[in-house]
């Protein structure tokens, strides 16, 4: 049986983990590979790493710190954050990447992910998209979530998974941070209309939040997480015998 | 040395990095004397069978590899280096391979449950045919590794040593004599994968 997925996620700027994390034996914390490596050997199943470097002369940091994290860790790889162009892509593939994510690049290029897909498959095309109520409408908001764009989200990731997305990551604004738990509705709603991978994303804040998401939801393939692996409130193998407790099949 | 070939198909780092990690010798090579002077081969691939077939048979590394593979040269294919080792693929028309597996790729949505989604994508539990395979020789059953793919192994009874359970059983490993192939990425499977390499470098 396919098991349903645990990622952890983690800020990169100049080449450093952003959010200082605290966990015993980790020398430095700020190291995307230790960190990688932790969560790879702590059972994470993939690894999404985010570029959110400013500025581009600052952007080879991070194909550095992606090629060293390639060669040490062997678990799937996405790689996120100021990817806006084809050369984008290739320039992260090469230093062993699996998947890259595509978010405010492909709404200012809306043949980014149809060109992606064709060049490199669509198992390597993840649509990123940070979504928010706006008068009931989901909708998607670009740059980092801050500006609204008026686009309908489901009618945006219809038309992503059209074009080739392989995978969707669906964050909801309303709920990130939040650490109610995830956002149901929505993922359902999304869930609903594509046959790619889910991956929800925004709200989790304990173990029993992501029993919650797969139980309700069993099209949700995967559950992405940020603050609560970094600061230890979840760990991914707590987190994986609970899951497994409840009949959801993971892999421990 | 194992020669991993390189036909233009596919991102090799993962599967260099690895094989470095345990300290097998390899190198990304598309050089027939390269290739030829190895002790083993690994044939990677991702994308279309069709564009693979094809730069494999225009760069003659096609049948480089069918006679190192008669001489009896340990053989890994990988992902689509494993459907390139069948008779012929189904893909998008109907491609000859390098016929080293009897059998034939088919699309994956002919066998599973169609409310499953397509690729295949994700950790899936293994399952083995006995005798168990060589290079699955540190892998107990249910060991889990990581699968991408829209199209399987069809027809190929005789050579399947492991199989998945995806609404339906996946062909996930074959070996014909010294002809392997794995569905799935060893190279983006954890220890689990590490074990596979580790093994298949260690025949002979």
């Amino acid at each position: 049986m396919i098991t349903k997925r645990i990622i952890p996620c983690l800020d990169v700027r100049n080449g450093r983990v952003v959010k200082g994390v605290n966990f015993e034996g980790l020398l430095d914390v700020s190291s995307p590979v230790e960190l990688g490596k932790y969560y790879s050997d702590n059972g994470a199943d993939e690894l999404v790493f985010y570029d959110i470097t400013a500025s581009n002369e600052n952007r080879s940091l991070f194909t550095d710190v992606l090629r060293e994290v390639a060669s040490t860790i062997f678990i799937p790889l996405t790689v996120g954050g100021g990817i806006n162009t084809l050369d984008d892509f290739d320039r992260v593939l090469k230093c062993g990447a699996d998947k890259v994510s595509v978010n405010s690049g492909a709404i200012k290029n809306p043949n980014l992910i149809y060109d992606a897909a064709k060049k490199y498959g669509d198992q390597c095309v993840v649509l990123s998209v940070d979504v928010k109520r706006v008068d009931g409408v989901f909708t998607v908001f670009a740059k980092g979530g801050r500006v609204n764009t008026g686009i309908d989200a489901l009618d945006w990731i219809k038309r992503g998974v059209d074009n080739g997305a392989g995978e969707i990551v669906l964050n909801s604004i309303d709920t990130d941070g939040v650490k109610s738990g995830f956002d149901l509705e929505m993922l359902k709603a999304v869930s609903d209309i594509v046959s790619v991978p889910v991956i929800a994303s925004g709200g989790a804040g304990c173990i029993d939040h992501f029993t919650t998401l797969f139980k309700a939801l069993p099209k949700v393939d995967a559950g992405l997480a940020a603050s609560i692996f970094h600061f230890g409130e979840v760990k991914i193998k707590d987190l994986k015998e609970e899951l497994y407790k409840n009949g959801i099949t993971v892999r421990i | 040395m194992i020669a991993i070939v390189d036909y233009g198909v596919g991102n090799l780092f993962s599967l260099v990095s690895s094989l470095k990690l345990i300290g097998v010798d390899a190198v990304a090579t598309g050089d027939k004397a390269v290739i030829e002077s190895a002790d083993k081969i690994i044939l990677p691939g991702v994308g279309a069978f069709e564009d693979a077939a094809k730069k494999l048979n225009e760069s003659g590394l096609k049948d480089l590899l069918i006679k190192l593979a008669k001489e009896g040269k340990p053989i890994l294919g990988i992902c689509l280096g494993m459907q390139l080792l069948f008779e012929r693929s189904f893909e998008y028309g109907v491609h000859d391979g390098l016929g080293l597996i009897k059998g034939e790729i088919r699309p994956i949505k002919d066998v599973i449950t169609p409310s499953l989604k397509i690729p295949h994508i994700g950790w899936n539990s293994l399952s083995f045919r006995t005798p168990k395979s060589q290079i699955f020789k540190y892998l107990k059953e249910g060991d889990y590794v990581y699968f991408v793919h829209s199209y399987y192994g069809a027809n190929c009874s005789d050579s399947v040593t492991a199989t998945c359970d995806y609404g339906g059983t996946l062909t996930a490993a074959v070996e014909n004599g010294n002809v392997y192939g794995c569905q799935f990425h060893p190279e983006k499977s954890g220890e689990v994968g590490l074990k596979i390499l580790r093994a298949f470098s260690e025949i002979g």
